[in-house]
């Protein structure tokens, strides 16, 4: 659905994207992730033809950005990361007068404007001025233009910015529900709306893709050389050189806890669980254990630590 | 189709904005102003010139005129880039050609009918007077004219300001001063001192106030059609290539 090649941007000096290389499939949901002016929305502001690249190609459903751009633009529906809409016109004035420019008039525009309200729940609002809707309806009349002509490819960029935890549950599980139907390709730094709903995570740092696999899968990478954390109460002393010499176990940091209990950390092996052989060693020793567990691992250690290690070479 | 659609939203766009209210009340008390010193100045004496030629040919109807065509054109672009909403505008399937159209078609509307109220003027002078406002159909019909053509070019390098700059007041200026410097082109014979019948000959080429003067007798020339035509025409064709330059220039 969409294919990028050596895409390059320059800003007055400065690279925004530099030489990307990317495809998404039909069917799939990909989540960009970067951290803030990693070169996200300049990408996506391509494959919508907002903007014109430096250098390099990007297609969508066949059709090339820069040559073929107004097919382009009647497959994919756009939802930019600052929503702006005419504050003069009401919500029900303006998504007809978007469906009749994206081409969808007569009778299947007044069907699109309903449906489109409908999954964008504007049921209520459609009669009021778009200057005088919350912040959070505001996203909802973009995603619902983004909607209009039923487009083979979504691109969001940062759809759930702006709303409440509520409106964020519904958007996302609307996303969920047109991923079944659409292309979608969707930019975000919240990690876990990620998890929740991408099928494919595309880390982007500094204009370039740092790593693209399955949300399990890259958590998996980090888990892999993940942590255990204990919750003991020994004695002084010999708790971090005890739980160092267990087999596996790279590293151990030991914290005082406020409570007399000792916080610890481990660091192993891929290939080793030491749970068990901490609570042998517990039990050895007469020390009390109060929590046994692996380490939470999420895209959130993911992304820091593919971030981060890029930033070190 | 597109290109109606836009067109549509223009139109609208004007009429639901307060500006464009406060500017077609300002610009009638001008007018209406204007006319009143016209008639008042025929009521003095037997005079030469009709009511259709004094009311085109006034200090007043200038400095209105001068003024109308930034603020009905600082918006057109400047306001989209501000707000963002060229970003949707620009990523549906439109053709940048027809968006400058659409915008210029807009203003061209609103133009059109800023100055419809006028000729209820010279209809209630007819009325009134029992004499023929113009003398004759073909001064009222060249002013009239030479009003809209006139009017085409100067909205062009309106529309041309506004799409250089996100900022309004600049978009404003820079075409006040633009339409300022073409209108006023014949005064400049006043501030010369050796001014040489060959020069005299080329301002009035180009003098917005020599045309204007012309048409409202009743004198028919195809030099300031062309001119008119042409330069609105080239005017656009900048717009559009400004226009389409933002692609690559953020």
């Amino acid at each position: 659905m969409i294919k990028v090649e050596g895409l390059t941007k320059k800003y007055a000096g400065i690279t925004a994207v530099k030489d990307l290389n990317f495809t998404v499939e039909k069917g799939e949901i990909v989540g960009f992730l970067g951290p803030n002016g990693a070169g996200k929305s300049t990408t996506m502001r391509i494959l919508s033809c907002y903007l014109s690249a430096t250098s390099g190609t990007a297609s969508v459903a066949g059709f090339d950005v820069a040559s073929q751009s107004r097919e382009v633009r009647s497959r994919v529906g756009y939802m930019p990361e600052n929503v702006a809409l005419y504050p003069e016109m009401r919500v029900q004035e303006y998504l007809e007068y978007r469906a009749a420019l994206k081409g969808v008039r007569g009778r299947r525009n007044r069907q699109r404007v309903n449906a489109v309200k409908e999954l964008c729940n504007l049921r209520d609002v459609d009669q009021k001025l778009i200057g005088a809707l919350s912040k959070g309806y505001r996203q909802r009349v973009g995603l619902a233009d983004a909607l209009l002509h039923d487009p083979d490819l979504l691109i969001l960029d940062e759809p759930t910015i702006g709303l409440d935890p509520n409106q964020i549950r519904q958007v996302r599980q609307l996303i969920k529900d047109l991923g079944k139907r659409h292309t979608i390709l969707l930019s975000t730094h919240i990690l876990s709306e990620v998890e929740m709903t991408c099928s494919r995570v595309l880390i982007i740092d500094r204009g370039r893709i740092a790593a693209s696999d399955t949300p399990e899968a890259l958590a998996g990478r980090v888990r892999t050389a993940g942590g255990i954390r204990a919750e003991i109460r020994a004695g002084a002393g010999d708790l971090e050189k005890a739980l160092a010499a267990l087999p596996g176990v790279r590293k151990a940091e030991v914290e005082e806890m406020p409570d007399g209990w000792q916080g610890c950390v481990l660091r192993t092996d891929a290939e080793h669980d030491p749970r068990e052989a901490v609570a042998r060693l517990a039990a050895d020793r007469g020390w009390a254990l109060r929590e046994l567990g692996r380490e939470q691992v999420n895209l959130e250690r993911v992304f820091a630590e593919i971030t981060q290690s890029e930033e070190l070479r | 189709m597109n290109f109606f659609t836009l067109l549509n939203r223009e139109i609208r766009a004007y009429f639901l904005s307060p500006v464009a209210w406060v500017v077609m009340f300002f610009f009638l008390l001008l007018t209406g102003f204007n006319f009143y010193a016209g008639v008042a100045a025929l009521n003095r004496g037997p005079s030469e010139v009709t009511v259709v030629e004094a009311f085109f040919n006034t200090v007043f109807f200038w400095f209105g005129f001068v003024l109308i065509f930034p603020l009905i054109t600082m918006r057109l672009f400047s306001e989209e880039y501000k707000m963002g909403t060229i970003e949707p505008l620009m990523t549906a399937p439109v053709r940048d050609s027809q968006v400058v159209l659409a915008k210029y078609g807009g203003a061209l509307f609103f133009y059109i009918v800023l100055w419809l109220p006028s000729l209820l003027y010279f209809a209630v002078f007819t009325r009134v007077t029992s004499l023929e406002a113009a003398g004759a159909a073909g001064p009222f019909l060249g002013a009239y004219v030479m009003l809209l053509l006139i009017g085409m070019f100067y909205l062009a390098v309106g529309c041309l300001a506004s799409a250089l700059t996100r900022n309004q007041i600049v978009a404003a200026i820079m075409s006040f001063t633009v339409i300022t410097l073409f209108f006023f082109t014949g005064l400049l014979n006043f501030f010369l001192l050796n001014v040489t019948p060959a020069l005299r000959e080329l301002t009035a080429y180009f003098s917005a106030l020599e045309h204007m003067s012309e048409a409202s007798r009743g004198f028919f020339d195809s030099r300031p059609v062309v001119f008119y035509l042409s330069l609105t025409i080239f005017v656009l064709f900048l717009t559009f290539h400004v226009f389409q330059s933002r692609r690559w220039r953020n």
